[in-house]
């Protein structure tokens, strides 16, 4: 057998002779290998955009230092459908913009156009906690899948099988409450489609326990985890002042320190009475995102529950306690009243034919979303349509800041930012 | 070890802080005529700037003096067949004493074009980029203006008014494909007995293929 011998230079040793050699300093003959730096093209379709998000990246061997997000590809006009239709009919569309939490949406729509037309603060109060107990869920829900995803693109496959057991759940309470699981279009101006069906307070309590046995477990997989630690610790590190600077709202903003929580800065529904907290990082990194929307899901379920004791009516609603406005020209009357009753008639035609009259005037709303703050701005001028609906998409806004957090990092590290962004296309992209 | 902490909402501001109301007022103090009367509607104050080319300068001095450090949304109206024919809508919010307020400025159709406010907010890049893909209004001096949700090239600027909802026909980037995609067009047609599955399966197979 031919043997060789391999000569190891150690660091001291390849100093050494440098010295001899005469001042060239160790790392020259590495300097040949940077060549051209290599443009590399991530998406649309990867698994770890959670949709179509393309990212242009250019790579100083595995360093990133240019990142150009590229954002567009579900683009489907919903601002430019909205002007065309009634406000009721444009509710299908909201389900579709954070698709993890249509509920949330709904509810942030509806608010926006009611307080349009100043009847926000005419909502019963069944509605109110009904409306805050369908967004926690959402919540939960979509922080389930956030951060079962993220752990799932850095390797921990487990996590994903452990919160998707829980978001059946929460799908399941969704299908008997809306009839649907995912396209839920739940709420309408002036209230709910329906009241909850019996023994669906109890199904959320029950789903309440169960789903914090989840959450440590799944913390326990992940928060001390070595691996998931190494990944997500000082990656995507974002300073409290840019995170304001780049518009950043919900767990994305409250990771980096600042504790903006709109539920808690401009309190909508009954969120002023309920008793939470809002978790907020200290870092900025991936790992404080992260710790920050656990918190948060075990927050919701203490909402939650203080919302199922209070509820007006009971849970099985005996109390027969209103979940809509009392105004015949926002909301559809009773089906046997329109058949009997010629006012009734009237305003049913009048809602179905040509939407429920919203002043003239403008308005923004933004609700807190799991997501970050989905806002809703109206311009109208009267009628059943808006002139002019924006949304303010948080995904959208999240991931502008992308071209600031991704150079420097290593080409690894973009799945986990992007990981602990927690963005949606549909939303973005509206 | 503390990583994060449960905070309660009470910030220890000083108290009272300036209502949107008064803090329109400052702005009016600074810029006199320059900013309108505030109108206040649903609890939400609205100011105009009436010389577009000056928001930068409003939007600046609102971000550093009033305290106005998040844009939370930029918005575009195209108020069609009237003069001036945009309106750009600016959504301020302030984290630190938690209040909202509106600024609004009108841009003629022919210059369709007023300073970019991504120096003051970072955020506004993408938000003016957005406005500027949908309605075509130019925000001068932005770094980057590129078209954000339509593609490169697109030529119209869907959000006008004078744009039809179904869309007009477009000529796509052929960049993407050199042929149709297996399940475009028609009719399509299931092999039996093709040689593998995917000869066997249902695509679209015209009489020459």
């Amino acid at each position: 057998m031919a043997s060789q011998t391999i000569e190891f230079k150690d660091s001291a040793a390849r100093a050494a002779q440098a010295a001899q050699t005469g001042g060239a300093s160790p790392g020259d003959d590495l300097l040949d290998l940077h060549g051209d730096k290599l443009v590399l093209n991530m998406g649309p379709s990867h698994p770890s955009t959670h949709g179509v998000l393309r990212i242009v990246i250019e790579l100083d061997g595995e360093t990133i230092t240019k990142a150009t997000p590229d954002v567009g590809y579900l683009h489907r006009g919903d601002e430019k459908i909205a002007e065309n239709m009634t406000y009721n009919q444009f509710v299908p569309y909201t389900d579709r913009l954070d698709y993890l939490a249509p509920l949330a949406n709904n509810v942030a729509y509806a608010l926006a156009v009611e307080k349009l037309m100043g009847i926000d603060t005419q909502l019963p109060p069944r509605c109110q906690y009904l409306r805050v107990v369908c967004c926690e869920l959402a919540r939960i829900s979509a922080h389930l899948l956030g951060l079962g995803a993220f752990a799932m693109d850095i390797g921990a496959l487990t996590v994903f099988l452990h919160t998707f057991t829980e978001r059946e759940k929460i799908y399941n309470l969704c299908e008997s409450l809306t009839g649907a699981r995912l396209t839920t279009s739940y709420t309408r101006i002036g209230g709910m489609t329906r009241d909850c069906p019996p023994g669906w307070v109890a199904a959320v309590r029950k789903f309440l326990d169960e789903v914090v046995v989840n959450f440590d477990e799944s913390e326990t997989l992940l928060t001390r985890n070595r691996i998931f630690v190494d990944r997500t610790r000082d990656v995507g590190v974002i300073s409290r002042e840019m995170a304001i600077d780049y518009g950043l709202t919900g767990p994305n903003l409250r990771g980096s320190g600042v504790d903006y929580d709109v539920r808690k800065a401009h309190p909508y529904l009954v969120y002023k009475d309920l008793d939470f907290d809002i978790p907020v990082g200290s870092v900025g990194d991936s790992y404080d995102r992260y710790l920050v929307r656990m918190e948060e899901m075990r927050q919701s379920v203490r909402i939650i529950r203080q919302c199922l004791d209070r509820m007006p009516g009971g849970p099985d609603n005996a109390g027969k306690e209103p979940v809509n406005v009392a105004d015949g020209k926002v909301v559809l009357p009773p089906k046997n009243k329109v058949l009997t009753s010629m006012e009734e008639l009237i305003h049913q035609f009048m809602i179905v034919t040509q939407g429920v009259n919203a002043p003239p005037g403008e308005v923004y709303f933004g609700a807190e979303n799991p997501k970050g703050e989905l806002g809703f701005y109206i311009n109208s001028r009267g009628g059943g349509t808006p002139y002019r609906l924006k949304i303010r998409a948080p995904s959208f806004v999240n991931l502008g800041i992308l071209p600031a957090v991704l150079p420097g990092h290593l080409m690894s590290d973009v799945v986990s930012i992007l990981g602990s962004f927690d963005f949606v296309m549909g939303e973005c992209d509206r | 070890m503390a990583r994060f902490s449960t905070a309660t909402p009470e910030r220890s501001r000083p108290l009272p802080v300036p209502t949107s109301l008064e803090l329109a007022g400052q702005l009016r103090e600074k810029f006199g005529d320059l900013i309108s009367e505030p109108l206040e509607f649903r609890g939400e104050v609205t100011v105009t700037v009436s010389d577009a080319e000056r928001i930068a300068e409003v939007c600046g001095h609102a971000k550093t003096a009033l305290g106005f450090d998040l844009l939370l949304d930029l918005s575009s109206i195209d108020n069609y067949g009237e003069d001036p024919r945009w309106t750009v809508v600016y959504e301020l919010s302030g984290i630190g004493h938690g209040r909202h307020l509106r600024l609004k400025t009108h841009v003629g159709e022919e210059r369709s074009q007023l300073p970019t406010v991504s120096g003051v907010w970072r955020t506004a890049d993408w938000h003016e980029r957005e406005a500027y893909d949908m309605m075509g209004i130019v925000f001068a001096g932005h770094p980057d203006l590129r078209r954000i949700l339509m593609w490169e090239g697109y030529p119209y600027f869907p959000l006008r008014k004078d744009f039809p909802l179904a869309g007009k026909p477009t000529v796509l980037p052929d960049t993407a494909f050199t042929q149709p995609a297996p399940l475009e067009g028609g009719p399509f047609v299931t092999l039996p007995g093709g040689k593998d599955s995917a000869a066997r399966e249902p695509r679209v197979r015209t009489p020459e293929a």
